[in-house]
């Protein structure tokens, strides 16, 4: 039987133009992104699971979705 | 996802605008959003202020995002180039020294009170309906000039809001620049991606 290659998501968040204004935080259902000492949003790779809410809802749109091994 | 009281801290910044219409002199709470932030920053070396207790930003996450009055498109990337957000920062604190310098004026006696709301830095809007004395002047004019201030970025919100995604002023919001370079310049260590 062939195996199928399982992919996660995850969140990536471009650091150096993230604005830190934490809406990504307040959408995360999972509490998987938070912003560090004020200076941009960082992920919990072990929580997050990609669902891309904190995507849609950056005003800044410095958030990604990506595949990543499993 | 749980609430949390601060979660309704957009009332106030509703009330402080409806206030501002009624009486000026109401204006003078609008420096608590200038102190909080800033004392968060240099003390607590976060934005919290921002993260948590920001109504202007819950009122466009409300309005834009809830009722639905936001677009939702991707701001343009001029918008969130560090030369426009460090650029506005400097433009809007020049323009709030000029304030500052206007309530000199009036405290000195060099000038009059002048009993209007300027919006986005030009046009000068009636408001003599808001006073009715009982104050200094130079109280007053600060006041007629910080209601300007936060008149005109809620405008500016309300207008990225609808054009981009709700929150699209917490992007130039130079509260929020100077906030983030307070904490850059505590916390010196870079964050990894």
């Amino acid at each position: 039987m062939e195996k199928t290659e399982r992919r996660r998501r995850r969140a990536f968040v471009s650091t150096g133009d993230c604005v830190a204004c934490g809406c990504c935080v307040k959408v995360c259902p999972l509490g998987a992104i938070a912003v560090v000492k004020g200076i941009a949003a960082r992920v919990d790779e072990g929580r997050c699971v990609g669902c891309g809410k904190c995507a849609k809802e950056c005003p800044a749109t410095v958030i990604e979705i990506r595949e990543v091994g499993a | 996802m749980k609430k949390h009281w601060y979660d309704y801290l957009w009332v106030l910044s509703l009330t402080y605008l409806i206030l501002g219409f009624f009486n000026i002199l109401f204006a003078w709470l609008g420096l608590l959003c200038f102190f909080i932030p800033l004392l968060i920053a240099i003390i607590g070396g976060n934005k919290g202020y921002c993260n948590r207790y920001c109504g202007r930003g819950q009122l466009f996450a409300l309005v834009g995002g809830r009722f639905g009055l936001s677009r939702r498109k991707d701001v343009p990337r001029w918008l969130k180039s560090k030369a426009f957000r460090y650029g506005f920062l400097i433009f809007f604190f020049a323009m709030f020294f000029q304030m500052l310098w206007t309530t000199f004026l009036v405290f000195s006696g060099a000038q009059d009170l002048r009993q209007v709301v300027t919006l986005l830095w030009t046009f000068r809007l009636p408001w003599h309906w808001a006073y009715s004395g009982g104050v200094t002047p130079w109280v007053a004019q600060f006041a007629f000039g910080f209601y300007s201030v936060m008149l005109t970025s809620t405008v500016l919100g309300f207008l990225t809001m609808i054009l981009f995604k709700p929150r699209s002023w917490c992007v130039y919001c130079p509260m929020g620049t100077m906030t983030q370079l307070i904490c850059k310049a505590r916390n010196r260590e870079k964050t990894e991606v």
